[in-house]
Order: structure tokens, then C-alpha cells, then sequence
């Protein structure tokens, strides 16, 4: 039965998530853009809670659970599980402020992984510690097939080898789930991601990045050097299978692509809410039954974006959906992200416009929140990469004859 | 409501969509009228300006029982969960009307255009399956207990997938049928609706929309007066489907000391006349001017008390419904430049190898199942009896603008061989830039 509406029984979560927001991210989001790499202290008794929230509940509020068996109630097969109740979450927060959901403690991106794909040894060892993901190298970003870390089997051992960039909350976490090569001529099929301790001795901060948004968020640049972890770090099978190719390491992005939409969406809806509030303000009133073009250009310029927010929203909710329905999601995952990561940047670029220097000043987020949107259409993929992935799947391409 | 009676219901419903599959399966349906590949040739000239004909005389329509209240269709339960599949039902009547449009609408798709007609067969046909008796309540002889704005949704989507063109044609008695249902009087009911569930159902045509830039269908220029107790009604409406053949009208007019509002106007009416109005697209339909000119009309025409909620409520419903025409023609535009982009080659290769022409496709694929999850949701929130007044506009918005990109996006990949007609894509191209203009017309 076709139902696009936030389901009833996520109604108490995204309330608290939307509380959350209201309370404890908007207040300190302009402080710590402006205290880029100050530890933003607050988040620490709201991780607590949330992990009080999440044992037991069915639902997470942060970027954890995005397992395939999530437990959903049955509507006649119909279910609404984690994913779902994630990707919803995750819109409020970023309503909020997507750089200090970044920042949320033992809710990183090497969250999701070793929640993803770890063995149960795993996550008993594992478990409750913050962990980030270090993928991206100077000289491989999209072509993360290409990265040159290594890691060479030593005994019960192994030994990594590389440089990392782009390491979110790498500086603050306690694991970073490392990608490196096993056999660099094996290709893709030999890529593994390894749990690294932060302070293993092998692993060497090089900087903290400066950057355009989400600056609550640190960035870290890490040196691995003869980086020794134990053999039971390798996260999912050590084989190399030519056969299953990326697939492994390539399966988180599959559940971690509506997560970084869901944050799209969320900035998105935050920019509309206030840019329709200034225009209300400045006595434009928006109307959903005259026509768009029969009203101020300014009004039709909003309805514009936000048809395309709606479009944005829905998709994403449909690509968490397929997931807790164990439908194979991927196309649907791409293009939530391309379409919310576009529809993001997009949008908060334009309320910035409508609003003026309003908008284009320091007295309001609508600034900060069109410099934060721009990862959101670069980082878990950038729009091309997205694009290329429907076109392979819509086209029935292989990546050897779409390129 | 007794549990028989609530079970009868299920019943009737679900016999429904089994007569509709039946209908389908039967070799009967599928042989018995074969489309002639000629087309009677309809005279359809545009060099006649200011040539009009009478609309048709019409039958009588005449109330064959006495209600006591208007029968109303039920607001579906609140649902609780997120879902994106159709029921059962739904289901099988969305694969038998693609069956459909496959079949029988797609293969004269062409001709139609050309002829600005759709055969009349094929019209019998469509009619047979029931499209235009969803929003009949069970008391009139329509079979859907409750609303069902994704039903027909989910239908006009798949008949347009044939042609955007062929499904208004095949919709729009329907769409009077509906307004009638929702909106008319417990007389208005008696009187018409009997004549849309049998197999001889009447054309009709609901129009709201006139011919002039910036229209707002809340700002309408056709005016009613009063004289008396009778109506008296002025003005042109535009692009109206088959008007010469419609025996039935649900007009859209300012009504004094009312505002917007809808009347029910017999095509015997004197002072109606019609005239051609070939369009850019959705030429199957024969679109054509109406033209009132002092058309008196009786206090009982009014309908719904002149109460504007109930004509905004029109306004959004058929916003709905050529969305669900748009997501439909997109789906076939996504599913026509797939295999050729694949195929074609250019420097050795399949121009689909490349990023140019693969991006495109990707962006019709996102933008099409963007406007699709839009139009779903609007549809789902009034069959739940929410207000879905911003999803309607945002629907049709998307429907709107990313429409008319995929039309062109449809022709440019396809290059030269898109811009001539051996290719369905020029077509769409036009059709699909009727979805931010149409108003009125059809309904969910």
C-alpha cells in the first residue's frame, strides 16, 4: 500500500532528533565553524545519550546500524527498520548542523563498516569505540581502486604501509578502518580495510585540514609507517577473489550512500525553512495552489528548489527502504546521493541569493550552510561518480566499457 | 459497517480487478476490435478560424434512482508504514494496463498523432477496463469502496507510457465521472453517473483551463451570473479533449458572490459551441476550444455549493493526474534511448561509452523516479484524506521543469534521427511540455 509519509512509529525518533538539533546543535553551530579543530566538547554527553538510546530501541540516531538483517515490523511483508529510521534521524541532526553530526562520537563512517560487515568476534572487541575510515590518498580519490597503502601479511600480523587524507574525525576517533592493498598487482579484488588502533605507534598525524565547511568536523592527514595491527584487524574475508572483485570493500558505500544524502536533505530543508521565513519577512508569501510563475519570482524561484528537496527527500527514503526490505538498492542509492548532493549545493546557494547579505553574512547559517553542502556532493562519491554508477547500471555497462 | 458488509465490499472489489484481468486475458478483448492501421480521417483543420460546430446533442441523462445524500467514496485509513509497492490490485490492474498501452496504444501512437484522433475503438476499448468508473461509489455501480488517487495514478502512468496523447483521450470522461462523484450533488449523482459504469459511457469533458498566458485557474475569466434562480455562463476554455463529441461538461467559472467554481453543463446546452484547437502535443485527443455564450443553466448545475474548497481541491487533483501522465511518458522516453544509445555507434564504439551521453541517461533515470516518488506521495496523502496541496504543486513543479528536460534530452540523444518522426521521441518531446500547462482535464 503506497505511503510516502515518516512512519508513525519513528515519529518519537525523529521528534528527539529534531529536539537534539534544536537544542544542542544549532546553538554552538556558529562557534565551532569559527573554532575550526576545537573539540566540540558538548557532543560528549549527547553521545552518551544516544548510545543510552539506540540499546534497546530499534533505532539509531547516528550513522551506526546500517546492517542488512535490521528488524522492521511486518505490514504484510512491508518493512520500516534501521535504515529507514537512520536516514531520518540523520535529517534532523543535519537540519541541526551536518559538521557536528560529523563530529558525533562512535558514530563515524568506520562505524558503519565494522557495523556493516565485521565478524561477531569483531564487534565484541571492537564495539562502543568511535572509528573513522580512511580511504582516500594524494594521488587516488574517486579511483579508490587505485590506492597504494599496503598491507603485507608479517607473521599473525600485518604491516601497513601509506599515506591518508581526508580522514574524517581521524584525529578524535579511537579506530580508523584503513583501506590498503593486499597485492597491489591484483587490483581491486585485493583491496582490505583493517581496524587501526589511534594510537598505534605506526600510525603518524600529519596535519589537520582548513577547509571550506563543516569545519566542526576535523579532517586529518595520516603517515602509516611499518603500522603492525594484529591479523584479527582485517575486516571481512582475507581472500583474494578476483571473482567477488571490489564487491567487499565497495559494500559499505551501498548502505552509507543514503546516509550521506539523508545529510544533504537535511542542510537542504534547513536552508528552505529559514530562506522562507526572510522571504516571509520581507512580505513574499509562497502559495502551493496558484501557480508558480503567477506569483513573485522570488516565491517561484523557492517552490523550484524545494520541488527539487522533495525529490531529493523521497529518494532517499526509498533507497533506506529497499535496504530494509533486502532489495538491492544500489541504483537507488546512487541516485539519492547524486540527486540530494546536487539539490544541496544548489539550494543553499540559492537561498543565499534570495536572502541577500542575509544570507551572505555571518548573522545567520544560511552562509555556513551553503559552505557545508559542498562535500555532501563530493565525499561517499562525488556527483560524477554517482552518475556513472546509474549510467552502468541503467545501461548495463561494465566500469571497462563506461569509464 | 457489519463485517458481511465490509467483506461483501472486499469482494466486489476484488472481483473488479479480476473482471479487468479477465477482460484483459480473454481473446475476446484483445481480437475482437482490431485497430485499423488507417484511421478514419478526422477533420481537424486549423486554417478554420472562427469555424465552429455545435457541441453533440447528447443523450438524456435522466436519474434512475433517488438518493437522499450524495454518495461519497470513503478517505482510506491512515497508513502506518513507509511503502512504495501497490497492493495487489493495484498490481494487476498496472500490469494489464501496460499489457494495454504496449499492445494496443504505443503500435497507433503515431497515426493518432497525425490524425489528431484516437480511434474510437481503442477509446471502447480503454473504457472497458474500467478507467473511468474508480472514482463511481459502490451506490452508483462504481466497484473502489474507498478513493483511489494512486489507482488512477498508477493507470494513467501506464497508459501514457503508451502515449501521452491517448491516455487524455482515454482519461478525460473519467475525469467528470470523479468530479461528479466528489463533489456533485445527490441529484447531479443520480443524473450522471449511472451513464459512466455501463459500457456505452458518455465522452465528457472537465475544463478549467482558458486560453491566455499566465492562467490561474483560481482567477478564472469564464464567468457565471445569476438571473434569477438560473445560471448564465460566459467565456472559452482551452484545449479541451473531443469537446465535439462530449456529451457532458464540468465547467470551471467564477460564480457571483462565490468565486471559482464548477458547473455541470449537458452538451445540448444552448450557446455552447466548440472549435479546433490543435496543440503542440496530445494531439490524439482532439483538442478544441469551448465556447459559452450565454449558456443559461439551471441552480441545480452548481455544484459542490460553490464552495472553493472543493474547487481547489479539483485544482490539486488534476495537477495529480498529468503528473502521472508526465512520469509515464518520461518512463518511456528512459526506456526508448536505452537501447538505441546502446546500439548506435559513433568513432567505433557505443555512444553510450561515453560520459556525455551516459550522464544524460542517468539524469533522466534520477529525475523521472524523483517525479514519480512526488507524484505517489500526493496521490497517497489525499487517498488518506490528508491535505496534499505543497506535494501536488511540488509534483507538478518537478513534472514540470525535469519533464520538459527529459523530452529534450530524449530527442538530443538520439540526435538527427530524433528530431524526425521515424522515432516516437519527437513526440514526446511535445507532449511532455503539455504537463506545466495542462490544468483541469483529467483527475485522481
Amino acid at each position: 500500500m503506497i505511503n510516502l509519509e515518516t512512519p508513525k512509529k519513528f515519529k518519537p525518533l525523529t521528534a528527539q532528533a529534531h529536539q537534539v538539533a534544536t537544542e544542542v546543535f544549532r546553538p554552538i553551530s556558529r562557534k565551532y565553524d569559527v573554532a575550526e579543530h576545537s573539540y566540540p566538547k558538548e557532543l560528549d554527553m549527547l553521545a552518551s545519550m544516544i548510545d543510552g538510546m539506540s540499546e534497546g530501541a530499534d533505532s539509531d540516531a547516528g550513522a551506526a546500524g546500517v546492517r542488512r538483517d535490521s528488524n522492521g515490523n511486518g505490514d504484510g511483508g512491508n518493512r520500516n527498520g534501521s535504515n529507514l529510521s537512520t536516514v531520518l534521524s540523520i535529517i534532523e541532526l543535519c537540519w541541526g548542523d551536518v559538521g557536528l553530526l560529523l563530529s558525533m562520537p562512535r558514530q563515524g563512517l568506520g562505524n558503519s563498516a565494522i557495523a556493516s560487515v565485521a565478524t561477531d568476534e569483531q564487534l565484541e572487541h571492537y564495539g562502543g569505540k568511535w572509528a573513522a575510515m580512511a580511504i582516500t590518498e594524494p594521488e587516488a580519490g574517486s579511483d579508490s581502486a587505485s590506492i597504494r597503502t599496503t598491507a603485507e601479511l608479517d607473521g599473525d600480523e600485518y604491516v601497513l604501509n601509506g599515506e591518508k587524507i581526508f580522514v574524517t574525525s581521524g584525529d578524535r576517533a579511537d579506530l580508523i578502518v584503513v583501506w590498503a592493498s593486499l597485492d597491489r598487482s591484483k587490483g581491486r579484488a585485493a583491496i582490505k580495510s583493517f581496524i587501526v588502533e589511534r594510537d598505534n605507534p605506526g600510525l603518524k598525524l600529519d596535519r589537520l585540514e582548513h577547509k571550506l565547511g563543516i569545519r566542526a568536523s576535523d579532517t586529518a592527514n595520516f603517515t602509516l609507517q611499518d603500522c603492525r595491527v594484529p591479523k584479527e584487524a582485517l575486516l571481512g574475508s582475507p581472500e583474494i577473489d578476483t571473482k567477488a572483485g571490489f564487491g567487499g570493500a565497495m559494500q559499505t558505500f551501498d548502505n552509507t550512500r543514503p546516509l550521506v544524502a539523508a545529510m544533504a536533505v537535511g542542510v537542504t530543508r534547513a536552508a528552505l525553512e529559514e530562506t522562507r521565513k526572510c522571504l516571509e519577512e520581507a512580505g513574499v508569501e509562497v502559495d502551493y495552489d496558484r501557480p508558480a510563475l503567477s506569483q513573485h519570482a522570488a516565491a517561484a524561484r523557492y517552490l523550484e528548489m524545494e520541488a527539487d528537496y522533495e525529490a531529493a527527500h523521497l529518494l532517499t527514503l526509498q533507497a533506506a527502504w529497499m535496504a530494509d526490505n533486502a532489495k538491492p538498492n544500489s541504483l537507488q542509492a546512487s541516485m539519492a546521493k547524486a540527486k540530494a548532493g546536487r539539490t544541496c549545493v544548489d539550494v543553499t546557494l540559492g537561498c543565499v541569493e534570495l536572502c541577500g547579505t542575509v544570507g551572505y553574512t555571518e548573522n545567520r547559517l544560511l552562509e555556513k550552510w551553503a559552505r557545508d553542502a559542498k562535500i555532501l556532493d563530493i565525499f561517499e562519491g562525488t556527483q560524477q561518480i554517482q552518475l556513472l554508477i546509474v549510467a552502468r547500471q541503467l545501461l548495463g555497462k561494465s566500469s571497462s566499457e563506461l569509464r | 459497517m457489519t463485517v458481511t458488509q465490509e467483506k461483501g465490499m472486499a469482494e466486489r472489489s476484488q472481483g473488479f480487478a479480476l473482471r479487468w484481468l479477465t477482460r484483459l486475458a480473454g481473446s475476446d478483448l484483445l481480437d475482437r476490435v482490431r485497430i485499423r492501421k488507417q484511421l478514419e480521417r478526422a477533420v481537424f483543420t486549423t486554417s478554420k478560424n472562427g469555424f465552429r460546430t455545435a457541441t453533440a446533442a447528447g443523450r438524456t441523462f435522466k436519474a434512475t434512482q433517488k438518493l437522499t445524500g450524495p454518495a461519497r467514496q470513503s478517505h482510506g485509513k491512515p497508513r502506518s508504514l513507509f511503502d512504495i509497492t501497490p497492493d495487489e490490485e493495484q498490481q494487476m490492474l498496472q500490469e494489464g494496463v501496460r499489457d494495454f498501452a504496449e499492445a494496443k496504444i504505443r503500435t497507433v501512437a503515431g497515426d493518432a498523432d497525425a490524425q489528431c484522433a484516437t480511434p474510437p475503438e481503442l477509446l471502447a476499448q480503454a473504457n472497458e477496463l474500467g478507467v473511468n468508473m474508480l472514482g463511481v461509489p459502490e451506490e452508483l455501480g462504481g466497484v473502489m469502496q474507498e478513493q483511489s488517487a494512486v489507482t488512477s495514478v498508477l493507470i494513467g502512468e501506464a497508459l501514457a507510457h503508451g502515449d501521452m496523447g491517448i491516455a487524455y483521450a482515454t482519461l478525460a470522461p473519467g475525469a467528470v465521472a470523479t468530479a461528479i462523484a466528489h463533489w456533485g450533488t445527490a441529484e447531479q449523482e443520480a443524473a450522471y453517473l449511472p451513464a459512466f459504469t455501463g459500457d456505452d459511457t458518455p465522452a465528457a469533458a472537465l475544463a478549467i483551463l482558458e486560453p491566455r498566458p499566465l492562467f490561474d485557474p483560481l482567477k478564472l475569466e469564464t464567468a457565471a451570473r445569476r438571473d434569477g434562480e438560473d445560471w448564465v455562463l460566459d467565456g472559452v476554455k482551452s484545449l479541451v479533449a473531443r469537446p465535439g463529441d462530449c456529451e457532458l461538461f464540468v465547467i470551471a467559472a467564477e460564480a457571483d458572490g462565490l468565486g471559482p467554481a464548477l458547473f455541470v453543463v449537458e452538451s445540448g446546452a444552448s450557446g455552447l459551441s466548440t472549435e479546433a484547437e490543435p496543440a503542440m502535443g496530445l494531439r490524439p485527443a482532439g483538442t478544441g476550444r469551448l465556447l459559452l455564450e450565454d449558456v443559461r443553466l439551471p441552480a441545480g448545475a452548481l455544484m459542490a455549493g460553490g464552495k472553493r474548497e472543493a474547487y481547489v481541491e479539483c485544482v490539486q487533483r488534476a495537477r495529480v493526474a498529468w503528473c502521472a501522465l508526465a512520469v509515464g511518458t518520461a518512463q518511456a522516453v528512459l526506456d526508448y534511448v536505452i537501447p538505441y544509445v546502446n546500439e548506435r555507434t559513433a568513432f567505433g564504439e557505443p555512444i553510450s561509452n561515453r560520459q556525455g551521453v551516459a550522464f544524460a541517461v542517468s539524469d533522466i533515470g534520477i529525475e523521472s523516479d524523483g517525479m514519480r516518488l512526488a507524484t505517489y506521495r500526493a496521490a497517497s496523502r489525499a487517498d488518506q484524506g490528508r491535505d496534499f496541496a505543497r506535494e501536488a504543486s511540488l509534483a507538478r513543479r518537478l513534472c514540470t521543469q525535469k519533464g520538459m528536460r527529459i523530452g529534450s534530452d530524449g530527442v538530443q540523444l538520439l540526435g538527427g534521427h530524433g528530431f524526425v518522426k521515424e522515432h516516437p521521441v519527437e513526440r514526446w518531446y511535445r507532449d511532455l511540455r503539455a504537463a506545466g500547462v495542462m490544468e483541469g482535464a483529467l483527475l485522481v
